[in-house]
């Protein structure tokens, strides 16, 4: 049955403290609530004030700002613990502690910091990050809506799509061109940007294949205003350099969350082997079945690993940002590929709902696709490869 | 308020324990630690009560140096601060009397514990310690109102304290029995009178500041010779698998004749 499974280790290491209360609240509060999130689209406001109460969206952001402060490595190994259930918890709370909060934590003037990030850090405010377009993805140096300047402000106008957090969100970190629509990248401005202010339209949520409970939605920016002390760090022209800064620590967390993905389908799919009886015993005892599962685990060994290490490096200043790409390409693979061995492992019943691997199968495709496709990370590998020296 | 919590250092209630081939004692080796679930809840309503009535929460372990972690948890939920009495496995009666002399230097107005603790079962460090310190006891607390209730949700206390008196709603057979006793007392805490809180993770990050004070059992001048010895442990018989009847008949005749239970 969904929601029953009791998360094993997922390694004999000493866990810190704060990844076991992590755990705790996954095991004892968020599973249960699985099937009810897939049914209602929706994550019970409850749970959202339970997750507030318990830290988790200033995982990232500095103590000296209310925060966590946890380092990359500890982040990583929270949202192992995170990835081993519905993907939509993390979701309320994934943008303050990545790209919502990060341009302005790494680029944004002190005043900025100061305004924002204590209550990102709680919770009361929830900060979502606005790069995507309707004709803007993988080249996301192509940004087309439009930051006039005009006076002692700017008049944003523009449409962005698939915004996670949307609907939720009190600051958008708003990537918009105030140079010509020729400057590319260096045209780009990054401002931190009031969802309240009048001209803000939020879209419908968007039906999704998966991740149910996770919303994103269209913005609308029609003729709003914001003053010029918003563009996040004060000067023009850098929006793009922190919107790339932000991707490698996002790219890191969704690899994270495969590797406690690929966790629960393996160990769904164990537990499923072990009590289907076919031809009069245990479907585990077929050795077609244990291939399966060997071969799961063992690239869950190798994403786990990869993804610590990575983030260990990146924690001591030391790793190449294409090492990133590497965990997040390997991982979100590997993670579709640990899934559908769980389907089949489970037969028919995989492809009913009652079952959680059903639910992961589907949630495990969006992981290809968001923070960069595969394809977009094999460019940023082989170019990594490629470069002299 | 000053409120003393115990917190006992316990296997891990979801997973299996291994008794030794011997039946000597149990498997450590890959065993996992918890706090003493129904300790949880004693940490859980002195925070409340202290919440209330101003105060500090004082949470002790006896046990081995990794009791330290268990402490922390308690310290990470919102206790001020911790002792560790660094002691080998103690009987009932010599915790009680660990126990006391620890009252004894702390003052405490309230001594709260876990009515038993989930690994032994024994339910009777807080009767004893009462006993020993000639104060008024108030075991198996309960919540009148109930878990559900919107006094649970405000995180409300169980124990009414007011005018140097707790009254306590105390879980009997069949029923619940209200008492009230004259503080400084002892209450152990029964399964139904809170939903002990998370520890936030910022909380977690707070307790690693927070001081534990580490007393070696031998400096406190008790006598700690077990007067209750573990002769032996055994696993339960293994259950028989059951048996199909082919109507109703068999079945009632086999519980008549075979079960004897109708």
């Amino acid at each position: 049955m969904p929601g029953e499974g009791v998360p094993k280790e997922l390694d004999g290491d000493e866990l810190s403290e704060i990844r076991l209360a992590v755990r705790r609240f996954v095991r004892e509060r968020l599973i249960p609530h699985e099937a009810q999130v897939e049914d209602e689209d929706e994550v019970p406001e409850a749970l959202v004030e339970e997750m507030k109460a318990l830290g988790l969206f200033g995982l990232s952001i500095p103590e000296s700002y209310g925060g966590l402060g946890l380092g990359l490595e500890e982040q990583v190994g929270v949202y192992e613990e995170l990835g081993y259930t519905s993907p939509a918890f993390r979701s309320v709370f994934g943008t303050n502690v990545g790209i919502g909060s990060l341009g302005i934590l790494l680029d944004g003037t002190e005043s900025q910091r100061q305004a924002y990030l204590p209550r990102l850090a709680t919770g009361e405010l929830v900060g979502s990050f606005a790069l995507t377009e309707p004709d803007v993805g993988s080249d996301a140096a192509a940004v087309r809506t439009r930051a006039r300047e005009d006076g002692d402000s700017y008049v944003l106008d523009g449409t962005k799509r698939y915004i996670t957090n949307a609907a939720r969100a009190g600051v958008f970190t708003v990537m918009a061109r105030t140079g010509s629509p020729a400057s590319r990248g260096d045209g780009v401005t990054a401002f931190a940007v009031d969802a309240h202010l009048p001209g803000i339209e939020i879209g419908a949520p968007e039906r999704k294949m998966g991740q149910r409970g996770a919303k994103v939605c269209d913005v609308i920016f029609d003729g709003v205003r914001v003053p010029k002390s918003s563009i996040i760090g004060g000067v023009p022209g850098q929006g793009f350099k922190t919107a790339m800064k932000t991707l490698d620590v996002g790219r890191l967390h969704v690899a994270a969350l495969c590797v406690g993905a690929m966790q629960r389908a393996l160990d769904e799919a164990a537990r499923f082997a072990q009590t289907r009886e076919q031809f009069g015993r245990p479907i585990a005892e077929f050795q077609l079945i244990q291939a399966m599962l060997a071969d799961s685990s063992t690239e869950l060994l190798a994403a786990k690993t990869m993804v610590r290490a990575t983030a260990a490096r990146f924690d001591r200043g030391k790793a190449p940002s294409a090492d990133a790409s590497r965990c997040k390409l390997f991982a979100t693979e590997a993670l579709g590929r640990v899934a559908d061995r769980a389907v089949q492992i489970h037969g028919g019943a995989g492809y009913i709902a009652d079952y959680a691997v059903e639910r992961i199968y589907r949630d495990a495709r969006l992981f290809r696709l968001y923070e960069g496709t595969s394809q977009i990370q094999q460019l940023i590998i082989a170019r990594d490869v490629l470069s002299p020296g | 308020m000053k409120i003393l919590v115990t917190v006992k250092r316990v296997t891990d209630y979801e997973r299996k324990v291994k008794i030794k081939p011997d039946g000597s004692g149990f498997e450590t080796e890959g065993m996992n630690f918890v706090p003493n679930p129904f300790d949880e809840i004693a940490v859980e309503e002195a925070l409340r009560l202290t919440k209330e009535h101003g105060g500090d929460v004082v949470v002790v372990s006896i046990g081995p140096n990794d009791a330290t972690q268990q402490i922390r948890q308690a310290l990470a939920m919102g206790a001020q601060r911790g002792i560790l009495v660094q002691a080998g496995e103690l009987d009932s009666d010599a915790v009680a009397r660990v126990l006391q002399k620890l009252v004894e230097k702390e003052n405490p107005d309230l001594v709260l514990m876990g009515k038993q603790a989930t690994d032994d079962d024994a339910n009777q460090a807080g009767q004893l310690l009462a006993g020993y310190l000639g104060w008024p006891q108030a075991t198996f607390a309960s919540k009148t109102e109930g878990l559900e209730s919107a006094e649970e949700k405000a995180q409300k206390p169980g124990v009414k304290v007011a005018d140097g008196w707790a009254s306590v709603a105390r879980e009997a057979d069949g029923g619940i029995e209200t008492i009230k006793v004259q503080l400084p007392a002892v209450i152990t805490t029964d399964l139904r009178l809170n939903h002990p809180r998370f520890a936030s993770l910022p909380g977690i990050m707070k307790a690693k500041k927070k001081p534990i004070e580490e007393i070696p059992v031998a400096s406190l001048g008790v006598d700690i010779t077990p007067k209750v010895r573990v002769l032996k442990y055994e696993e339960p018989p293994a259950r028989l698998a059951g048996v199909k009847v082919a109507d109703v008949d068999e079945l009632v005749n086999k519980l008549k004749n075979e079960a004897k239970v109708i």
